[in-house]
């Protein structure tokens, strides 16, 4: 009995550790460790190695590509350790929702050298989402719907918003004021 | 998984099939906007609007088919279902028509939808209480991003005002069903379960009436209120949605890519 906790303790670490360094698949620079989508790994009663994710955004369509990769990797790393032949399986938890508090210190440095700004402020989840929209009787043709990201490209402050919506759906579409380069902002959520 | 045994599952069942087949089908209205927008940032977020709501429709039926134990997956339930079978309101199956239409339905829509998910958070069923935590989120930039386009269309030009008040006169009508007395979510709400439709429209109609007068638009007024979608009774253009959404899957089934 004792053995085969120290069995299964060690199985979950092994798969924690490697379901964690698995490349995001539409943003290959961070680590589905750094954005905070692996919540935890457990084995679960009938043996089965089960990996807890959890989507960025309900509809993300690279949910099932990352949950057949942390399969595959899972799978390939306890082949190695000897425990081939254990089921590997992942299960998608909703709550708590994920935030872009969870993005690691690591994973926001390697998202800005990528050219993708880091979510505003921190991400406290009390600042996240859009800032309600300003009610006045004349608006601005783009007014901001998000806390300003500082440009990764120069680095500066001075930037706006193109569209709350780009090219996946945790990004928004700014623009530097300061050298004029369009780039993709991690929302705050 | 319902939190509560007392609780009828085929009730939770037709209340996530409500929930889910809203999101489904704005969800492919407005994927119909891919590649026809007017500017190509407009074109990806409509798009990421559509694949938003098209997120939360996965787990509605999912959850939907699970609950009903006859074994139909999501996709079973999507592409197989007759039209009489949908339980939508008629708002989100009503036609595009200019931009200016579309973004009335978002703004009356996604307006309802995020007090919707705000109340659902704490339904106690915890798969309705999870997904409304975490739709919310999204959905306040569905909201925001409707409201940012009332403003300007509204306080735009002589013209695009006029397209923006037609837009909200012609789709007032059907945002009465939103907030009818249904009898799944009244029988839910009594366990905590659903959120009760009527409770929502103060804070919706608020909401709407200070977005509109800052607009310079004016408020729709009384008229028909057309009803019937949770019922299966829907509007005339349904039928070539349904035909178009399943036609891949009809004549290749269980095409999966």
């Amino acid at each position: 009995m004792m053995t085969r906790m120290v069995a299964a303790e060690t199985l979950e670490a092994a798969a924690l550790e490697v379901a964690s360094a698995v490349p995001d698949p539409e943003l290959p620079v961070v680590t589905l460790g750094d954005l905070g989508i692996v919540r935890g790994v457990s084995v679960a009663g009938d043996g089965v190695v089960e990996v807890q994710l959890t989507p960025t955004f309900v509809g993300c369509p690279a949910t099932e590509v990352i949950a057949a990769d942390v399969r595959a990797a899972v799978e390939a790393r306890l082949a190695r350790d000897g425990a081939a032949g254990v089921e590997v399986r992942t299960r998608m938890v909703m709550a708590p929702a994920w935030s872009t508090d969870w993005i690691s210190e690591d994973g926001r440095r390697k998202l800005a050298e990528h050219g993708i700004a880091p979510p505003a402020g921190g991400g406290r989840a009390a600042d996240a989402g859009p800032v309600f929209v300003q009610i006045s009787p004349s608006p601005s043709p783009h007014p901001p719907t998000q806390k300003s990201s500082c440009c990764p490209h120069c680095g500066s402050a001075e930037t706006r918003e193109l569209s709350a919506f780009g090219s996946t759906p945790c990004q928004s579409l700014r623009a530097c004021r300061a050298c004029g380069e369009p780039f993709g902002a991690m929302k705050s959520l | 998984m319902s939190t509560s045994s007392l609780v009828d599952n085929s009730l939770v069942a037709q209340y996530a099939l409500q929930l889910g087949d809203d999101a489904l089908i704005l969800s492919q209205r407005l994927s119909e906007w891919c590649a026809h927008s007017p500017e190509l940032e407009e074109d990806v977020a409509l798009a990421n609007l559509a694949l938003d709501l098209l997120g939360q429709a996965r787990t509605l039926l999912t959850y939907a088919g699970t609950l009903e134990g006859r074994g139909r997956s999501e996709d079973d339930l999507a592409f197989l279902r007759t039209e009489r079978e949908f339980r939508n309101v008629l708002l989100v199956e009503q036609p595009n028509g200019d931009f200016a239409v579309t973004i009335a339905r978002q703004l009356y829509f996604a307006t309802y939808q995020y007090e919707l998910y705000t109340a659902l958070r704490e339904s106690t069923d915890a798969e309705f209480a999870g997904l409304a935590a975490k739709a919310v989120k999204e959905v306040a930039y569905h909201r925001d991003h409707a409201v940012q386009w009332t403003l300007r269309l509204g306080d735009g030009t002589e013209e695009s005002h006029r397209r923006m008040q037609e837009g909200l006169d012609l789709l007032w009508p059907y945002t009465a069903e939103l907030f009818a007395a249904d009898s799944v979510a009244l029988a839910l709400a009594e366990t905590g379960v659903a959120v009760d439709p009527r409770t929502l429209r103060p804070a919706w109609e608020a909401s709407i009436a200070a977005v509109i007068e800052a607009a310079t638009l004016t408020m729709p007024g009384g008229s028909w209120q057309p009803r019937g979608g949770r019922a299966g009774e829907h509007t005339e253009g349904f039928g070539l949605l349904v035909g178009e959404m399943q036609a891949l899957h009809r004549q290749f089934p269980g095409a999966a890519w």
